[in-house]
Formats: C-alpha cells, structure tokens, sequence
C-alpha cells in the first residue's frame, strides 16, 4: 500500500511538472497539422538559429569536457594552495543567475569595459557576437563535466594510475590507458548534461547577443521572439525541436550505458 | 647489493614515518620488511619504487641511485595490497600491460603474456575482467603484470593482506617456489611475523619509522636484538628484567626451589599444541606452550595451582 502511494505521489509529480506541459506543446504544435510544423521549422532565419544554437554548443561543450577533466583532476589528484577555493568556484555557475553572467560579460567588453579597448583596437567583436555567446555559454555550462567526475575519481582511487607507473607508463599513457577508460561514464554523462545545458541557454547569452534576427538568435531566444510576434505555432514548433533534441540525447546515453553489473 | 637505501627520511606533516632509514637488500634475496601498522614498512617500500619522495636521504638500484626518477624509470615490479587491477581490461591485457607500453612486437607479448599466465595458472580466464576473479586469482594477475617486465626487484606491499587464511599460505608457498625459480630480487612488506619467518630469507624488523633488527629468521627469532623484536617476533612472557618464550616454560604440579607459583585461568587447544594461560601470584598474566602428549600427562584443569620454571631466558641491558 505504501509502495503504490509513493509510485502515485511520484508519478503524479513528474506528469504534473514535466509531462504535463511538454504534452501540451507537442498537441498545439500538431494542430495545425505537420504541413504548419515543417514550414515554420524550415524558414531560413529558424534554420540559422538551430544552426547557430548547435555551432555555440560545439565550441562550449568540447572546451568544458576538457577544462573540466583537468580540474576534475587538480582536485581530486593534486595538493595546491587554493584547491578549496578551485573547488567552490566550479559550482558558481550553478548558484549564478545566467543574467548575472551576461551582465558581467556586458560590463567587461561593453563600451567603457576593462578588454573594449583591447577587442575593438584589434578590430574583434565580442558583444552582440558569436564569442560572447560562446563565453556566455560556457560559463553556465561550466560545472557539469568536474562535478560528474569528481566522485568518481576518488572512488577509483589512485592505485590503479601509481600500478601503470610502476609498469613503465608515463603520465600522459597512464591518463589515456588507465584514467581515462576508468572515468569515462562520468564524462559522457557530463558531456550529455553540458550539451543540455547549452543547447537550453536563455538568459546569459540573451543579454550579451542583442538577438538580431538571423544573426545572433539562438533557438531559445527565437521561441521568445515568435511568441512576442505572435506566431504561436512558430514557437511550438522549435519549442518541440528543442525538446526532441534532448529526449534524442536522454535516450542515446540510456542506450550507451553499460548494464548494471556488467564489467565497466 | 641490489637495493641501498641510505638514510632515508619521510614525514607526513606531523607523522614521522621513517627516520634515518638505512638497509640494504641483496641481490636474488627474498626479504620481508615486518613491522606493525605505522612503523613505515609501506612508506620504505614505497619510496624504494618511487610511489614517495623521501625528505631526506637516497634510493640506489643495481648501482644507479633512483631517487629522483620516477616509478616507471626504476625498473620495479610492484603489487598491491588491494590488487591495483585494471578494472576496464581483461586478465590477459592487464598483464599485458608493461609491454604494450614498452612497444613489444605483438608476437613477442603474445609468448610473454601466454608464459605468465601459465607461471600464475590462470591460463583458461585470459578474456574474464578482474571483476569475474576471486581475491587470490587477482593477486596472482597482479604478479604476473609486475613480472611481465622483467623488474630488477619486485616489491609486494602485504600482497596477502586481503585474502583468507588457507589461500593466504597457498599463495605464500606459491611465491616461494617462484621466487626460487626466477631468483628476482623480491622485497615483500608483511605486518604477519609468521609469513615473513615463512617466506624470507631475510627479515627486516621496523617499529615506529626505524629499523629494529636485520637477520634471517632462525637468528630473528633465537637472538632478538632487543626487546620490541622479541615481543613482536613470537610470544614471550615477562619474568622481572628476563623474556620466556612459551615453550621455554616448565610445567610442573609440585614446588621446588627454583618455581613460581601460577593459577590456570584458560587451557587453549591448538591441535598438537596446548596453549595455558596462567596467572601469576603477583597478578601477572604467563603463557606456556606444551605438547598435546603432556598437556594430558598433567591432566591440567582450569583453577588448579601449578608450578613454572623457565628454562631459558632472555635479558637486554
């Protein structure tokens, strides 16, 4: 009886609060039959903003998967002064408003900021411009690969990486033969959460972009600007392409991961 | 000499783990570091590979001093207390290992990683994860590894630590044997007096980050250089400023002269041995060791009065 309460008060939440409104979507997406959905998915300022959602996500998510193993690394494998600091730090983007981030970046390369003169001297435009998106997007979408790998490096402990010293294995073969294939969950699954994470980005790289259509629009920021404009069925339907990108990555990781007790 | 280790020194911030270590191993020499939990037998055979920076002092193997090279420049073979197995790779490329890193030409691995298996006798679980292994067969892949190298000396850090008694003294004589066929310099840390009496040529005693004692075990155990090496190697009991072995203690039923009285409080049987543990009038607890055969000759009892005498003893000035 128990076990069935906390099914129902379980499933019950999750339908509220997730199945819910996506239902929603999709069914107003459709409504209008597929022929409205394709069209609206294939005008060519929606095309550039999938396109230019997925070149940010490309740069951020590599550079994040590698910045976030080193750290992972730093912290859980080197003694330094400042590690505590290091490690706090890596989470502040997770306790950070994104419009706190894009504000920062405005002040820091907007007119009047410490690097405008230097950007604008070299002829390099930062604001309202793919590198601030990128920086916008890699900083929210900074934590997710050390926080996956953090536990697990400790729990794999350190003998394994010191028996391949012993064995003759430099550093670099020892991170590469050893360390690495023993993380490597963490990281795909810190990898998928970070793509999440920017290919959802609103509110940091809305501030510092200036969302000119057809240039620097994400997908996001071309939802907002289709329901402010009224067009309903245009902000469903990237809505539900955005949507369909992530269950496509929730379903490829399920698939990817190893079944329990299998040998990692 | 194969390994010197001269005057060595390591802390852990406030933790004295050796202090001014000296030792030297000789070259084909079995040798056990024996010692209690913190008195720096792991952190010696750590250093000796690499695995740890000493403070002060030098590591020399086979003539070159190491101390500032990395592990995988001094040409140990080492094996873990926990196995240290590569847990994503099969039993034939963990043991693999060095030489794929060392570039060996495939055939080569092949006969190599093939001959050790046979040698550790996991010829049949080749493709099983470490995770499929029990405890003892780990162990034996982790020798294998280290061997696959052909290290200068092999250095095992309470190999046996984690396994149960009966495969802990298979694997214990297994070694043995090998070690008499390879004749690797092989230093083995062990907290078990009876597995280093067991298994080594040579005994190194350490207590507290210093080196106690250095003898073969019979001396070890015959000439106990002091008393931390005689109360740790073997039991003994105390008799004012003297040590008695257990089995150097006289039982008799009747006084004379040169006997102290005792109580029986326990009578331990042991199979052939039979373990009495006595009390002395003065509240001092006695050990004695005897024979199954006059262990019944006495027909001993539980609070009964008995006589002991030593009758050999040890004193340190």
């Amino acid at each position: 009886m128990r076990k069935v309460g906390l099914r129902v008060v379980a499933l019950g939440y999750l339908g509220l609060v997730l199945v819910g409104p996506l239902t929603m979507v999709f069914w107003r997406t459709f409504e209008h039959g597929f022929g409205t959905f394709w069209s609206t998915l294939s005008e060519p300022n929606t095309v550039h903003a999938f396109e230019l959602t997925l070149l940010v996500a490309a740069i951020a998510v590599p550079l994040n998967t590698v910045f976030g193993i080193v750290c992972a690394l730093a912290i859980v494998r080197r003694r330094f002064p400042g590690k505590g600091i290091v490690n706090a730090f890596v989470d502040l983007p997770l306790a950070l408003s994104p419009v706190v981030v894009g504000l920062s970046l405005f002040l820091l390369y907007g007119r009047g900021g410490w690097f405008y003169g230097f950007f604008t001297g070299h002829g390099v435009r930062i604001l309202f411009a793919l590198p601030s998106m990128v920086l916008a997007t890699v900083f929210v979408s900074l934590p997710f690969v050390a926080r996956e790998v953090v536990p697990t490096l400790r729990e794999i402990g350190e003998e394994q990486e010191q028996a391949a010293h012993t064995l003759g294995a430099s550093g670099w073969q020892t991170f590469w033969r050893v360390t690495l294939p023993s993380i490597r969950w963490a990281v795909i699954y810190g990898v998928v959460l970070t793509t999440a994470r920017c290919l959802g980005e609103y509110g940091a790289v809305a501030v510092v972009s200036g969302r000119i259509e057809g240039k620097t629009e994400t997908a996001t920021l071309r939802v907002q600007d289709q329901y402010e404009n009224f067009n309903l069925a245009g902000a469903y339907g990237i809505s539900l392409a955005l949507a369909a990108i992530a269950v496509c990555v929730l379903v490829a990781m399920t698939m990817l991961r190893p079944r329990e007790g299998a040998p990692a | 000499m194969s390994i010197v280790v001269a005057g060595v020194s390591k802390r852990f911030n406030e933790f004295v783990a050796l202090e001014d270590v000296s030792v030297e191993v000789a070259r084909g020499s079995l040798t056990a570091l024996l010692g209690p939990s913190g008195s720096g037998k792991s952190t010696l055979l750590r250093v000796i590979a690499g695995l740890e920076q000493p403070d002060a002092g030098s590591v020399t193997i086979s003539g070159l001093d190491v101390t500032h090279r990395p592990p995988q420049d001094r040409g140990v073979g080492f094996v873990f207390q926990h196995y240290a197995a590569f847990k994503h790779m099969t039993v034939w490329d963990n043991v693999a290992f060095g030489l794929t890193i060392r570039r060996r030409p495939k055939h080569q691995i092949r006969t190599r990683v093939a001959e050790l298996l046979e040698l550790v006798q996991l010829e049949g679980l080749a493709k099983r994860y470490p995770a499929q292994l029990s405890g003892g067969q780990r162990q034996r892949m982790g020798l294998a590894r280290a061997l696959a190298v052909d290290p200068e000396v092999l250095l095992l850090d309470e190999p046996f630590g984690a396994l149960d008694a009966r495969v802990r003294k298979e694997l214990r004589a297994w070694l043995r044997r090998l070690h008499d066929e390879t004749h690797t310099t092989t230093v083995i840390v062990t907290h078990d007096q009876e597995e280093a009496m067991d298994v080594a040529d040579e005994v190194v005693v350490m207590n507290r980050g210093r080196i106690e004692q250095v003898a073969g075990p019979v001396d070890l155990y015959e000439r106990p250089a002091n008393e931390f090496v005689m109360t740790f190697v073997g039991q003994a009991n105390r008799l004012g400023d003297a040590f008695v072995r257990p089995h150097d203690l006289e039982l008799v039923l009747e006084p004379n002269g040169a006997t102290r009285e005792a109580m029986i409080e326990r009578i331990v049987h042991l199979g052939f041995e039979v373990r009495v543990e006595l009390l002395r009038e003065d509240g001092e607890p006695l050990s004695v060791q005897l024979t199954r055969d006059d262990a019944e000759r006495l027909e001993l009892d539980r609070g009964q009065i008995v006589y002991v005498r030593p009758t050999r003893q040890t004193t340190f000035t």
